[in-house]
């Protein structure tokens, strides 16, 4: 015959270390699996759950008032303590914050990332990454700082709205007591506003994943049952956008209830939890309190998941 | 009679793509009519067009006597079988068939029983609570009828509904849709590329090309006497005679057809008849499909398997019944 009879059926091994490998990787796909998983494993096995362990731990110690040492004794003194009102304050006040955060990120990320899943293509696709990744490119403090100079009372906003003559409005937003303050830059509303900004792309992303997995026809399946817009809004596309959306508010609610930069550089003086813990466990040296307000977005966080699940948000995954 | 759909010269542009192009229709009411084209022929547009997922760049559509133009498919009394079902993965087998009956604002149990009654009559009782991807294709098919049906839609389209089925289901869905239509008698439109499904399933068969609709008729109409090369050769792979050909036994000078079928061969070197040579035989089990050289011109023929063939390359006479070629008045 020709050329086809001449060619082996079976090829001979590669040479070298690297051939020996990859025939035995093929063989015992395991091994591979087992080598390349190790490494993170460790990292996130002793490095990250250990000192989760370790944060967990501490909070269970207390402090000695008088000698300012910390009482290697078990006890729930310390989360006592996080039950005084001052404490207490602080964790509404975040929760709030934080919730708020989400819903409003969540209702403006989903027209834009609507807009991305159904309607843009090619170059506008670029674009529209582009603009979402491009603000986490930069420095979050520069970010923040350009925040203040934007919300202050000299600053751009409010000469625009100068020019617009409605300085009134933010002037009637500001008298309100607990969102106002004496400018926009030293407002609880500057906080949120500033939370929102920089978590949008966090809450975007997943949501836009999400509805590009939405098979286009079944918008038209609802529309051709009779359904209009709003009604196929809330019956088809806000359920399967619904793990999106819940991935999204993990991020913009569990970063919201860490943070303690932002609270620091724009709002009041009022402390968020991310504050007290840096406060406890630097000059106070309170690590036990420190562990204990630790532990409170974890317990949230838990909480949230565990009523969207049960409110079905994942079983559309 | 006013038509269940009509449509006047009803265009459907996309920039430079004419999908579909001065399409005249008229569909009777309570018939089952199919559109039949290769792919890109238009035919989907034009269902499109009807369910209102699209709107006609020119021309005017009318649903029984009711101009469709600007109306959104959720004001339509239409109902969509699609093509990869478009069944909602969040919603079990009864909500899914509820849902239109849902939107519309129904109550409760009374679409619940609805809803069972449509599954019962896509012989799917008792699925209600199964979600869909625990379904087959075939079940999933049967679902997203019931969807429809449920409704009691004024037309019924259906988007090749059968193409993702294995033959033997998609044989039985063809009896099934077959009878349904004729027992609820809902005007059924159905869009297949399959030639086969569209002759057997039909009332009336319109053919598509490039856009535009190229003959409507009967499915026998359509088989026995294409209107033009292009409709015989789609429409079960007619043989296309040129105009020299078909002048020696018909005495015009038209293009005309011959089905494969019609083709009877003998094994001889001369007589009556035309002399060709078997290029190349396939077995299709009951019938053996005949590629045949007839001077340069090449001819299908259909025979029964186990006739005596002779081996290719053979010298043979092909002989057929003049009542058989049929002479396209349409083709110049």
């Amino acid at each position: 015959m020709t050329a086809a009879s001449t060619t082996p059926a079976i090829l001979p091994a590669r040479g070298g270390v690297l051939g020996a490998l990859s025939d035995t990787f093929w063989r015992r796909p395991r091994l591979l699996l087992f080598l390349m998983l190790t490494p993170p494993v460790l990292w996130l096995g002793i490095i990250y759950l250990g000192s989760l362990f370790a944060l967990l731990l501490q909070s269970f110690f207390s402090i000695d008032e008088f000698s300012g040492l910390i009482n290697r004794e078990f006890t729930l003194k310390t989360y006592g303590e996080l039950l005084r009102p001052a404490n207490l304050d602080i964790i509404v006040r975040t929760v709030t914050m934080a919730a708020l955060v989400t819903l409003v990120s969540a209702v403006v990320a989903f027209p834009i990332a609507y807009f991305a899943a159904r309607y843009a293509r090619g170059k506008w696709k670029a674009l529209f990454y582009l603009g979402v990744m491009l603000p986490l490119w930069s420095s979050y403090l520069v970010k923040i700082y350009a925040w203040k100079l934007i919300l202050a009372k000299e600053g751009i906003l409010t000469w625009l709205l100068a020019k617009l003559h409605l300085l009134w409005l933010v002037e009637a937003w500001l008298a309100i007591p607990i969102v106002g303050g004496n400018s926009l830059s030293v407002s609880a509303t500057g906080t949120f506003v500033v939370f929102v900004y920089v978590w949008l792309p966090f809450m975007i992303l997943p949501i836009q994943a999400a509805l590009e997995r939405v098979p286009g026809n079944l918008v038209e399946a609802s529309s051709d049952l009779g359904a209009s817009p709003g009604q196929t809004f809330r019956n088809v596309l806000f359920p399967l956008a619904l793990p999106g959306i819940v991935a999204g508010s993990i991020f913009t609610f569990s970063l919201t209830l860490g943070d303690y930069i932002i609270p620091q550089i724009v709002g009041t003086s009022r402390l968020f939890i991310g504050q007290a813990v840096y406060a406890h466990q630097g000059t106070a040296g309170n690590i036990p309190l420190a562990a204990a307000f630790t532990v409170v977005p974890i317990v949230i966080m838990g909480l949230y998941l565990w009523m969207a699940k049960r409110m079905g948000a994942f079983d559309a995954l | 009679m006013t038509p269940a759909v009509s449509f006047q010269k009803v265009s459907r542009h996309f920039g430079a793509v004419r999908a579909v192009d001065a399409v005249d229709l008229d569909i009777r009411p309570g018939e089952f009519f199919a559109m039949l084209g290769p792919s890109g022929s238009g035919k989907t547009t034009c269902l499109r067009l009807i369910a209102g997922f699209e709107q006609p760049t020119g021309g005017h559509i009318e649903i029984f006597g009711e101009s469709a133009g600007g109306v959104p498919p959720y004001r339509r009394n239409v109902n969509t079988v699609f093509q990869d079902y478009a069944l909602f993965p969040h919603l079990n087998v009864i909500d899914n068939v509820a849902y239109g009956l849902m939107v519309k604002g129904v109550g409760k149990a009374e679409r619940r029983q609805s809803a069972e009654e449509a599954l019962k009559l896509v012989q799917l009782p008792g699925y209600g609570a199964r979600r869909p991807g625990q379904l087959s294709g075939g079940q999933r098919q049967r679902v997203a009828l019931a969807r429809a049906l449920v409704n009691k839609p004024k037309v019924l389209l259906l988007d090749e509904p059968l193409g993702a089925l294995d033959l033997k289901l998609r044989e039985n869905m063809q009896e099934e849709l077959k009878s349904l239509q004729k027992a609820l008698g809902i005007t059924f439109v159905f869009v297949t590329h399959d030639q086969g499904e569209a002759l057997s399933m039909a009332d009336r068969v319109a053919v598509f090309n490039d856009g535009h609709v190229m003959q409507i008729g009967t499915p026998e109409e359509i088989y026995q006497r294409p209107a033009s090369r292009f409709v015989a050769d789609f429409v079960g792979s007619s043989n296309v005679l040129p105009p020299d050909f078909v002048q020696r036994y018909s005495g015009q000078r038209r293009w005309g057809s011959l089905r494969p079928e019609a083709i009877r061969i003998q094994r001889a070197t001369g007589g009556d008849g035309v002399s060709a040579r078997i290029v190349s035989t396939s077995y299709l089990g009951a019938t053996t499909r005949v590629v045949l050289d007839a001077g340069g011109l090449r001819l299908n023929a259909t025979v029964p398997s186990g006739a005596d063939l002779p081996p290719a390359g053979e010298p043979v006479v092909l002989t057929f019944n003049r009542e058989h070629l049929h002479v396209m008045e349409g083709e110049a």
